[in-house]
């Protein structure tokens, strides 16, 4: 993104209910890296489906889902650096941070496995982020509620996307059926994640700038749930909860995913083309 | 430079308004619906502001350097172009000469939202629909409705695959968002 672009300043909307104290800067910064970081990583992991799809049309919608993404992140990083201050850009903050500084949800950074797999996780993560920036268009922070306007009508097309592969799979062959199950239970243990709150989140949700992620729970399964009937698949219930992905710590998986995508940047540094 | 600050805004607008989108090259980014201000400051410097169609769209940063390029040719030097994202573009920002233009083109305009739709996303489509049921696109080469969509995702984001199952032509749809 060119330097003149990008939002101009963390500012609130007029009309809300003042916050009882000013939103800080570092939690804002924090929040908006856990927003990126979610839509960069998952990204790249869509990416990876490029060519490799099932079939050619495939490749392309996989591809799309995996720009529209990339753009989520690009403007979240462009704006959390901006919030920090500190003279990071999105490439900064996309290339010279270690996996410890990566504070997306593990769920996104798991491999791709088979078609079955990322049209569970599709489901899954779509479904949330559909009601992620639903909620986060009534932010008192400007910006979010702008990059979430935005967002939430991609992350619909991909939520349909997910929704009619769920239902060609599930409800398809007896091999389709066994591997959209089997995506389905390889995923489910890193699917709580995305609706844990912590005292950061717990803040932000009070000044009304961050969306609770709990509250995200039920309308998120309901959905899944919904749509996995239709396609005669179920949610396994799982006793196994990973978690850690907003405190940096992740799965083996990332730092391989990391050492690829970061490569070009660290070896070449300002590089361009 | 002559004093370009007494240049008004819509002779810039004029010029800025001419770039076109260089993956619909038939539509400027006036018909597109994504050139949201034009502005001259006291001191002659301009300010275009433009709006994505999508988060990831890679046109934006063409068309930036398009705007600064048709400016530079008629003499503008101090040009800033800004990237807003609010209010959310839609396809109800598409002008009726860029619907025409697009299907002569041969790709399908999108069909408008209407206004409750575009400006609240939280009432597009009700929660307890699974399967959405998109309506038909006409063929834009024969005119059969007979067309089926073969992907929601087509040559780039904003657009769907279809194609004609009378005349057996592939075509894009513009998608209605």
């Amino acid at each position: 993104m060119s330097a003149d672009s990008g939002p101009a300043a963390v500012s609130t909307r007029q009309g809300h209910a003042s916050p009882a104290q000013p939103v800080s800067r570092a939690d804002l910064f924090a929040y908006t890296m856990r927003l990126g970081d979610d839509a960069l990583v998952y990204s790249a992991r869509m990416a990876e489906w490029i060519a490799a799809a099932p079939q050619l049309e495939e490749d392309v919608a996989l591809g799309n889902i995996a720009l529209d993404l990339l753009g989520q992140a690009r403007t979240l990083l462009t704006y959390a650096g901006h919030v920090e201050g500190a003279g990071r850009n999105e490439d900064t903050l996309a290339y010279m941070r270690d996996e410890r500084d990566f504070v997306n949800a593990q769920i996104v950074e798991l491999p791709i496995g088979d078609f079955g797999f990322t049209v569970a996780r599709m489901l899954v993560v779509s479904a949330y982020q559909y009601e992620l920036y639903t909620a986060l268009t009534d932010s008192t922070d400007e910006t979010l509620a702008a990059i979430a306007a935005k967002a939430v009508k991609e992350v619909d097309y991909h939520r349909d996307h997910a929704t009619q592969w769920t239902l060609r799979l599930g409800d398809g062959t007896p091999e389709s059926h066994e591997r959209m199950q089997r995506g389905l239970a390889e995923l489910d243990p890193y699917v709580g994640e995305l609706f844990e709150r912590d005292e950061l989140v717990q803040r932000l949700v009070e000044q009304e700038v961050a969306v609770d992620p709990g509250a995200l729970r039920d309308p998120v399964l309901r959905y899944v749930d919904s749509v996995l009937a239709e396609a005669t698949v179920a949610r396994p219930a799982t006793d196994v909860h990973h978690r850690g992905g907003r405190d940096g710590v992740h799965t083996e998986h990332l730092g391989y995913l990391l050492a690829e995508m970061q490569y070009l940047a660290r070896s070449h540094p300002g590089a361009s083309w | 430079m002559t004093a370009r600050s007494a240049t008004p805004p819509d002779v810039v607008r004029a010029i800025v308004a001419q770039v076109v989108d260089p993956e619909l090259p038939v539509l400027t980014i006036e018909d597109l619906g994504i050139l949201r201000d034009v502005s001259v400051g006291d001191d002659g410097h301009i300010t275009v502001t433009i709006t994505p169609t999508y988060s990831g769209c890679p046109a934006v940063e063409a068309i930036t350097d398009d705007v600064r390029k048709i400016l530079a040719t008629e003499g503008f030097a101090e040009v800033s172009v800004r990237t807003v994202l609010a209010p959310a573009w839609t396809t109800d920002w598409m002008s009726d000469a860029g619907r025409e233009k697009l299907l002569a083109y041969g790709i399908v305009p999108p069909a408008p939202l209407g206004p409750r739709q575009a400006h609240d996303h939280k009432s597009v489509r009700p929660r307890s629909s699974v399967v959405t049921v998109a309506l038909s696109q006409r063929c834009p080469r024969c005119g059969s409705p007979d067309t089926r969509e073969l992907s929601r995702f087509g040559s780039t984001a904003c657009k769907s695959l279809w194609m004609c199952t009378v005349c057996k032509e592939p075509f894009d749809h513009f998608k209605a968002i």
